[in-house]
């Protein structure tokens, strides 16, 4: 079932697209991610849903109802700020009851909502500290909770996880996703970081100039780029134009995204989807090692080698092959 | 050296004060001569109703003013601070600073000729006194007010109101729950300020007040012509206690609204 919908939003900011007629359906229950670099517009199209900014045209649908004109509070959608934007002169709790005092619920009902709400985002203690006292993590699920309170149809988050310490990110955005799942929410993170978009979301769209390249699963966004902006920045993929070297693809395209992983060293070079190279530069990393393969006349390959491989030197000649399969078809 | 000018710098500021107020507890009926320790001129201080009647007068006034300026200097600092580029916006920025930088005796000259021209259109004020000084401290306040608003405003994440209308708050409620209380330090500060001003106020208030309506700095001024008496001295020591911590008050307000 559509939960939200988007049809041909454009919003200009004087002579700039933020958004350029975009379109988009987002199901009910759905972990949505919006991917995109900075000016790709993912932010304005998050503050569109939730009515800080009105678009110039199209409209936005939640549940089949248009709420383009409607004013922020009037829309059954919670945001989620990148700074948490939490009341630093109320208390925890006042911080989780304030929309449903706004609502004009009565004191009991928010007190049970209020409770169940800390339970659930593990803050127990904490309800009459001011958010200057917390640590970040729980400034983050206090920021959750206020979301959650009034049970909206869809939460908008804002680069949830990027105010956290590195180490606390990727705990904090599995239980996000734990936590999506328990309540069978609708959750639409925009994000810059493409790892944290393909863990945690169900689909991902990434968004360029306002527009939209790319709908897809996370492992199909992955292993089909459509185009090779979006096998660039998914991945750091080699995008390889058709005839520059013997390729046998299983489909025909003007080119081809070939993940770095997917590259081998070889003994024999095969007659088709394989080259010679220099090794032009090579980093261990630890878990793996990344290789600048320099073919001759040609493109500069990023190789992933796994760990525990023969390394090669510096400036060697090397052997390189992958399958046909690891070609992706890209049409743009 | 550094040690040698803080002391030279602060003797320069604050010596007349502290001779001024010693001199409050001189014996002598001259306000610069000292005859012995004596508090007889706080005895005829609290016994002169002119000067009292005045005091008291410049209290309400500034009360008064003070209130009026933090009112309409936080509508002001509000709108600068928060409703973004709209028609005029620079000029209106510019002209709610103007009584910062305006001189005194212009603000006081045009304020008399508005409430006389006003008058002869109108026939209100029908005469100038307490009511016409305290609209003429307001105005002066209220640009204090707004400059102090404004700079807190400033310094207040948007997304803090965005996120009360998120969560359902209308925009008087946005107002009423986070924007007042994340100012109210800073109005608490431009209150004492506008306050003060009102207080110390000479120029404005000989240009617009009228008969019967003597604040207290101009009561003090009239005096200097017919020969001051140590009784203007202990008031000044009254009222440098009080400011004192008026003062103190403020800067604490003004720390945190930091």
């Amino acid at each position: 079932m559509t939960l939200l919908a988007l049809e041909s939003v454009t919003k200009r900011f004087g002579a700039v697209a933020a958004l350029d007629a975009l379109s988009l359906e987002i199901g009910a229950g759905e972990f949505f991610a919006l991917l995109g670099g900075s000016g790709s517009g993912k932010s304005t199209l998050l503050r569109a849903v939730a009515g800080f900014e009105l678009p110039d045209a199209g409209r936005v649908l939640l549940r089949g109802q248009d709420i383009s004109r409607q004013p922020p509070p009037a829309r059954d959608v919670a945001m989620m700020f990148q700074s948490y934007a939490l009341f630093p002169h109320l208390s925890v709790a006042d911080n989780i009851a304030y929309g449903l005092r706004r609502a004009g619920e009565g004191r009991a009902a928010i007190a049970a909502r209020v409770a169940e709400l800390v339970a659930l985002l593990a803050l127990g203690g904490m309800e009459a500290r001011r958010p200057r006292q917390l640590s970040g993590g729980q400034q983050q699920r206090v920021a959750l909770a206020r979301a959650l309170a009034r049970r909206p149809s869809l939460i908008l988050l804002d680069e949830p996880l990027a105010a956290l310490d590195s180490g606390l990110r990727e705990r904090t955005g599995l239980e996000l996703r734990a936590l999506q799942r328990r309540l069978g929410a609708s959750f639409v993170m925009v994000t810059h970081d493409q790892a944290e978009a393909l863990a945690l979301a169900d689909r991902v769209a990434v968004l360029e100039q306002g527009r939209i390249a790319q709908v897809a699963s996370p492992r199909e966004l992955y292993d089909r780029p459509a185009t090779r902006s979006v096998a660039r920045f998914l991945g750091a993929a080699n995008v390889l134009e058709a005839g520059t070297l013997p390729l046998g693809a299983e489909v025909a395209a003007p080119a081809y995204a070939l993940r770095p992983e997917r590259i081998r060293l070889v003994d024999a070079l095969p007659a088709i989807n394989g080259t010679p190279a220099t090794v032009a530069d090579l980093a261990f990393r630890g878990g793996d090692a990344l290789l600048l393969a320099q073919v001759a006349g040609g493109p500069l390959l990023r190789v992933v080698l796994p760990a525990g491989a023969a390394l090669p030197e510096a400036g060697a000649a090397i052997l390189l092959a992958w399958d046909a399969a690891a070609l992706a078809p890209l049409a743009a | 050296m550094r040690r040698v000018l803080l002391v030279l710098g602060l003797a320069f500021l604050w010596a007349p004060v502290l001779l001024l107020a010693g001199y409050a507890f001189s014996d002598s009926r001259v306000p610069f001569e000292w005859g012995g320790f004596s508090l007889r001129w706080f005895t005829a201080l609290a016994n002169n109703a002119r000067i009292l009647d005045a005091a008291w007068l410049s209290l309400r006034i500034g009360a008064a003013a003070a209130s009026l300026a933090t009112l309409l200097g936080m509508a002001l600092g509000w709108v600068l601070a928060r409703h973004g580029p709209f028609a005029g916006r620079p000029v209106f920025g510019a002209l709610a600073g103007a009584p910062l930088v305006l001189p005194e005796v212009v603000t006081g000259l045009s304020l008399l000729l508005l409430f006389v021209g006003l008058q002869a259109l109108t026939g209100w004020p029908a005469q100038r006194g307490a009511v016409t000084v305290w609209l003429a401290h307001s105005a002066l306040g209220m640009a204090y007010v707004a400059v102090l608003v404004q700079a807190r405003l400033a310094g207040l994440d948007p997304a803090l109101e965005e996120a009360a209308a998120d969560l359902g708050a209308s925009p008087f409620a946005v107002f009423r729950t986070v924007t007042l209380p994340l100012i109210a330090p800073s109005l608490a500060a431009g209150w004492l300020l506008a306050f003060t001003l009102s207080l110390d106020d000479v120029v404005l208030a000989s240009f617009v007040s009228g008969p019967g309506a003597t604040t207290l700095p101009v009561y003090l001024f009239s005096q200097l012509r017919l020969g001051m008496t140590p009784e203007a001295n202990a008031l000044a020591a009254v009222f440098l206690v009080v400011g004192a911590v008026l003062s103190a008050i403020a800067w604490v307000f003004r720390r945190r609204a930091g």
